[in-house]
């Protein structure tokens, strides 16, 4: 693979706590199992959490910082998953501030990266608008805006949106994570029409994430949900990689899957 | 509180409903909100280049934002003295 082809991709969101390191890890398995070499960068510097999103805390030894100072060589910060051979995380540094790398720096180590023939580098962006998060953005040529369907949620994606655009990363991807179907059907929730008729047409939607309990459980085993089949969230996670990858995928149908009978339809009736 | 009757006929607005309702005019706010040093400076290129064609009396001029309904507006009230003789 040629080292032009590698996708740089920032994971923001602006407000904390929506799902931002879930959806980097899930993503980032999906590729991975669907043949892609992923490389994961934890920028959330100070407040590292991808490694146990990801299964992975037991196992640094280098993180980020350590790197940028040249104390260790990326290789050997880079951390190889058990499962998905393909994906690698560099980790975050739970000891030092956001401002231990800076644009420049994080612009390099992409360059690094890239060099050692990733096809995608996924950084999980810490939440503000600060300096953290123009570190994060710093080298990424596209980006995913996440939000959930909640008032300050969106109100904070648009203001991220805003600072995308000074960023020159225009048209970002959004992903509505924790959508709850009975809510949006009883109109006590946002839909996600509404969130994108509120965001503006400048902002392309690659995917709906049913809220969904196999993502605390999956969590708490540090197995991203997308590594398996079986959950609903897990597939609309596995929907987004492929259409990151160029696919066709209709999003899913929440409502009809709510029942007992169509979810396990979902367990047995998986094609791709 | 909604009566029973407006309840009952489905005339209370929708918890959804009236969060996008209220997002959009929050987001018209935070968008408009252009930092006052950054006004400045569009304020003096604006009458830099009507300055070219048109004697502009400054001390009318008002460039401001306006939040109407549907959007956002910049809206500029420069009162021409006379046209430039120069141009």
């Amino acid at each position: 693979m040629s080292e032009n082809n590698t996708r740089v991709i920032v994971i923001t969101s602006g407000k904390g706590g929506v799902g931002k390191t879930t959806t980097t890890a899930n993503i980032g398995v999906a590729l991975a199992n669907m043949g892609e070499k992923v490389a994961l960068i934890d920028a959330d510097i100070g407040l590292r959490n991808l490694d146990l999103a990801l299964g992975l805390e037991n196992r640094i030894v280098y993180d980020i910082v350590d790197v940028v100072e040249g104390r260790a060589k990326l290789r050997q910060a880079m951390i190889k998953h058990k499962q998905s051979q393909n994906l690698a995380l560099l980790p975050a540094a739970q000891t030092r501030d956001k401002s231990a790398v800076n644009p420049a720096q994080m612009r390099q180590l992409i360059e690094e990266i890239r060099a050692e023939g990733y096809t995608y580098i996924i950084i999980d962006c810490p939440a503000g608008i600060e300096q953290g998060f123009r570190n994060a953005t710093a080298g990424a040529t596209e980006a995913i805006v996440v939000t959930n369907p909640e008032m300050s949620s969106v109100r904070d994606a648009d203001r991220i949106i805003g600072l995308l655009e000074a960023q020159d990363l225009r048209n970002p991807y959004l992903i509505v994570n924790r959508l709850r179907p009975k809510m949006v059907k009883s109109q006590d929730m946002l839909a996600v029409e509404d969130v994108q008729e509120v965001l503006g047409s400048n902002v392309k939607l690659l995917g709906i994430i049913p809220e969904d309990e196999v993502i605390i459980t999956s969590t708490n085993k540090g197995e991203p949900a997308s590594a398996t089949e079986g959950s609903l969230a897990g597939q609309a996670y596995r929907n987004i990689a492929r259409r990151l990858r160029g696919e066709e995928v209709p999003f899913l149908d929440l409502e009809e899957r709510s029942g007992f009978f169509t979810r396990l339809k979902g367990l047995f009736g998986n094609k791709k | 509180m909604p009566s029973l009757l407006d309840r009952l006929f489905g005339r209370v607005e929708k918890p959804a409903h009236t969060a996008k309702s209220r997002l959009k005019l929050v987001l018209m706010h935070d968008r408009a909100d252009i930092p006052a040093p950054m006004m400045e400076e569009m304020r003096k290129e604006i009458i830099a280049v009507l300055s070219k064609y048109v004697v502009i009396d400054l001390e009318h001029l008002d460039v401001g934002i306006e939040r109407a309904e549907g959007g956002v507006a910049l809206v500029a009230s420069i009162p021409i003295v006379r046209v430039n003789a120069e141009h």
